[in-house]
């Protein structure tokens, strides 16, 4: 007889795999396929130039929850994050705005361009984490769901209730702002200083296709701010040995409870036998059987793709086409050989030691989005960058260095299409480049290797739908119990046996690993800490 | 008033803090940027450099010397081999440590020790009747630890000699930017790491060099603040914090033997005479009233607790280092001495002496914390120390792993 698995989780992304580990972890005899030969899916680490290990996409750890550090074990398995210590802004008159951990030097810093800012500053960030603590249960449980009747359901959105209640009249008025305003005007409400607003404002737009004005965009920055109430956990930070090192030590974790673990296994379709999900076909036309199919890819390429529309409802159909893909960002690596050096602040390292944003001000990102909006990638992008080189040696040769660039924007739809991406990727590596070196002179000098991920590449080479980082927008309209459509936010999907852990669900968004350990959860039948 | 060390010129620019604290006689730098943990990082990622001066160091020489040492520790210092440096301690007549530190045999009667506390006296009253040299060259020599995955290819670069070969808890000679060195693979980190040892007047030469081959490899200047968070997590026990030297103790209750502080496998009882071994019999036969533990303290306890007055769980960024009471089932049953959160491995940990029985790994203790100015327990489950350990502490590129190496 074949072999029949508990469950087969599609895509060895880090929620496919954290949701193997769980169900592992519980007994279950699981199975992991991934279509390409190296796991971690968009936390992936390669060695795309000899000697320079790329953390190809996603570059940075945010909110890898701590109950799930601490569940699998994972610094046991090679987990290790190296804290962020600086946020820099170059700019080109002036040394620019470094904000570092330590608040006075902050203060001093954020001084030189407002003295009302730089007092103000701690206060919003003593604002945000007080808030934050409201938000924090919402993305470690499953959504709460005001269309559900079901006394659990209900109890958990009493529970919310109660600590929106709990919060103060003052914080209730904030929160309900962060929910519907831009990122721009809320922060204006707060700061007078472009140089501070500007870097400040991107975290709101961050792979969604929206600009720092739109509104809803202002909740996110909120997020920033998570980190600070796990207490001793830090918010952002560097992977040692790139991100693809969450994902492995996941991988192990994993393995460690007994899942099993397959590469350059493309899953086809979801096997459906009476409505109901029975297993998989693979590429090369085999078949495996399982009791349950998890899909950790994103909703589009689950129901439209392995499931097909013919299982599904016209109306679930058409509620997973409205869900908005929609790429804005791409990715350029570079491998170089020195430090770059900011005109702006050519003395010392210490604030290249965290991420640096090229967002000079407010209008310069509206104008970014403005581009993009009429289907054309950025001239002079938003980037994000950050040197991981620095602080963890061994992704690059002795002094040599890789640089990670996030890119936004860069829209998924081009105006003559998206298959036009290919003819214009160097074009917009170009862009980018331009535009770092008009800060970091003699950059281009040092490049020994770039590689440019549009959109399209991600799509491509990822899987991930119109080359979106978070399977769908974290816009307000597809979060918590409408991602990823409504009455299906609890990880289970109409198709019976079928499950889904990606980041297209509840809470989505980053290294988080909370949708595929809350799924993992909804499988087994148990409660959420 | 604390001195300067040889290297206080270098150490005193970089330190942008003023961050200073006084150790044996020295100023010896607490972090030299507001905050360690980049330091911290740096040991765990790439590699530290940290200024060790302020150790005693003392040469024993001359044909009695392997006797002698042989008698005043509790380890069997004659089974060194000729450039192997072994970790013990050293006790009094009852058998009650006094202090705790490093041997290297250099030659068949050449030895250098190293201790926390001045030792000279102790040794050269010991030294009668044996045919030795005691010399404190405590001020003679400066001393760097250059800690961390990448000290290795550092030293390599710096160094004349194959010190990338060196296995661990061993020592050789080399040269260093011109100068005669003296380099052991030890160190208090609990990571591959490296100390040099070099004559004070070339203090800033070898310091230069090594800052030079640091760059490209993410060294930093590493101050006792990141230290002592790398040596909790590392399990390594500090005199006059985890435990005291039975000189210093008052009373007999602050003794410890080797045995109660987890330095039991460095003691030799299978030889002849040496000081504290009638006692040290004794009590291995009847069994230790004290242990040394780790401990990895709840955090969803701990966090209960912050949340139960609306806050976010805080913790102290850096080791603490104030004993604080140890609990079962109602009882005190002993004291935590040290401990740290530990960001890599994103635990809360503490060392403690707690009554032996209670010693167990995976035993469930509780520990007193203070939230919100409340006293409060949280469970805490003992562990066997080192919490870190990684294999490139001990491993060696290119050759077996050194079966002869150290224990800890």
């Amino acid at each position: 007889m074949a072999e029949r698995w508990d469950a087969i989780v599609v895509g060895g992304g880090h929620n496919g795999l954290v949701c193997a580990a769980y169900l592992a972890k519980a007994g279950k005899k699981v199975l992991v396929l991934e279509r390409r030969d190296v796991l971690g899916g968009a936390a992936v680490s390669e060695e795309v130039y000899p000697g320079f290990t790329y953390s190809v996409c996603s570059y940075v750890v945010s909110l890898l929850r701590p109950w799930i550090i601490r569940d699998l074990q994972l610094p046991r398995f090679g987990l290790s994050i190296i804290p962020l210590e600086c946020a820099f802004l170059p700019t080109h008159e002036g040394p620019g705005l470094a904000r570092w951990g330590d608040a006075e030097r902050t203060r001093r810093e954020i001084a030189r361009f407002s003295a009302k800012d730089a007092e103000v500053y701690p206060e919003f960030g003593k604002t945000m984490v007080q808030m934050a603590r409201f938000v924090k249960p919402l993305i470690d449980a499953p959504a709460p769901d005001p269309l559900s009747l079901r006394p659990g359901r209900l109890a958990e959105l009493m529970r919310h209730g109660q600590r929106l209640r709990e919060l103060s009249q003052e914080h209730q008025a904030q929160l309900s702002k962060m929910m519907t305003m831009s990122a721009a005007d809320y922060l204006d409400e707060w700061f007078e200083s472009d140089v501070l607003k500007a870097p400040m404002s991107v975290s709101g737009i961050i792979g969604t296709f929206l600009g720092v004005r739109s509104p809803g965009t202002a909740y996110v920055l909120l997020h920033h701010y998570m980190g600070e109430i796990d207490g001793a956990f830090r918010s952002w930070g560097f992977s040692k040995g790139g991100t693809g090192q969450v994902s492995l030590s996941i991988a192990r974790a994993a393995q460690h409870f007994g899942a099993e673990i397959r590469t350059g296994v493309g899953v086809e379709q979801v096997r459906m036998a009476g409505g109901r999900a029975t297993g998989v076909v693979l590429a090369n036309g085999d078949e495996l059987d399982a009791s349950a199919v998890v899909s950790g890819v994103d909703p589009h390429r689950t129901f439209l793709g392995l499931v097909g529309e013919d299982h599904l409802s016209e109306d679930f159909v058409s509620q997973i086409r409205r869900y908005k893909l929609r790429g804005s960002s791409g990715k350029v690596n570079l491998a170089v050989d020195r430090l770059p050096v900011f005109a702006c602040r050519p003395e010392g390292d210490a604030h290249l030691r965290g991420d640096v944003a090229i967002a000079p001000s407010i209008e310069y990102l509206e104008r970014a989005y403005d581009e993009a909006k009429y289907g054309d990638f950025s001239k002079r992008p938003y980037l994000n960058v950050v040197i991981p080189s620095l602080v963890d040696p061994s992704v690059a040769p002795p002094g040599k260095h890789v640089i990670s660039c996030f890119v936004q924007y860069a829209p998924y739809n081009l105006k003559e299409g998206a298959h036009t991406w290919p003819d214009r990727r160097e074009a917009f590596g170009d862009a980018v480049v331009d535009t770092l070196a008009e800060y970091a002179p003699g950059l281009k000098e040092s490049i020994l290797h770039r590689q440019v991920l549009t959109p399209w590449d991600l799509e491509q080479e990822f899987g991930l739908t119109e080359g979106n980082i978070f399977h769908g927008e974290l816009s307000l309209e597809q979060l918590a119990f409408q991602r990823p459509a409504a009455g299906w936010a609890h990880y289970k999907t109409p198709v019976r046996d079928l499950w889904m852990c990606g980041s297209g669900t509840h809470p989505g968004g980053g290294i988080m690993g909370a949708s595929g350990a809350l799924a993992a959860r909804a499988m087994l039948g148990t409660r959420a800490s | 008033m604390p001195l300067p060390t040889p290297f206080h010129p270098r150490t005193s620019a970089l330190c942008t803090s003023l961050r200073w604290k006084e150790w044996a006689g020295y100023h010896a730098v607490c972090s030299y940027d507001t905050c360690h943990e980049p330091e911290y990082m740096a040991v765990r990622h790439s590699a530290g450099l940290l200024d060790v001066t302020p150790l005693y160091k003392f040469d024993v020489r001359g044909p009695g010397a392997t006797d002698f040492l042989c008698y005043v520790t509790a380890r069997n210092v004659a089974k060194l081999k000729i450039g192997q440096v072994g970790y013990g301690c050293w006790c009094d007549e009852d058998g009650k440590v006094l202090d705790d530190g490093t041997v290297t045999r250099w030659d068949e009667n050449d030895y250098r020790v190293t201790s926390a506390d001045p030792s000279f006296a102790w040794l050269s009253r010991h030294a009668r009747g044996f045919d030795v040299a005691i010399e404190d060259v405590s001020e003679d020599l400066a001393a760097l630890a250059l800690q961390g995955p990448t000290s290795r290819a550092i030293l390599e670069d710096a160094c004349d000699g194959d010190v990338g070969a060196l296995p661990f808890f061993r020592a050789m000679r080399a040269r260093l930017g011109g100068v005669d060195i003296d380099v052991t693979r030890t160190g208090y980190t609990g990571d591959l790491g490296y100390e040099v040892w070099i004559p004070r007047e070339h203090a800033l030469t070898v310091y230069d060099a090594l800052t030079e081959a640091g760059r490209p490899h993410g060294m930093l200047p590493m101050g006792l603040d990141a230290l002592d968070v790398c040596r909790v997590e590392a399990g390594f026990i500090l005199i006059g914090v985890d435990y005291f030297s039975a000189r210093r103790c008052l009373i007999e209750a602050q003794k410890s033997s080797p045995f109660e502080i987890g330095l039991g496998w460095t003691v030799h009882l299978k030889r002849d005479n040496f000081i504290g071994r009638d006692a040290l019999l004794a009590e291995k036969r009847a069994g230790s009233t004290w242990a040394l533990v780790g401990l990895e303290i709840d955090w969803e306890e701990l966090e209960h607790l912050f949340d139960a007055h609306g806050l976010p769980p805080q913790l102290p960024t850096s080791a603490w280092r104030t004993a604080v009471p140890v609990h079962t089932g109602g009882q005190q049953v002993g004291r935590a001495t040290s401990g740290a959160w530990s960001p890599l491995l994103k635990q809360n940990l503490a060392l403690a002496s707690v009554e032996s029985r209670h010693s167990a790994p995976g035993t469930r203790l509780a520990i007193e914390v203070t939230v919100e100015f409340e006293r409060k327990l949280v469970s805490a489950t003992v562990r066997k120390p080192p919490f870190f350990d990684p294999e490139r502490k001990r491993s060696t590129p290119a050759s077996q792993p050194s079966s002869a190496g150290e224990h800890s």
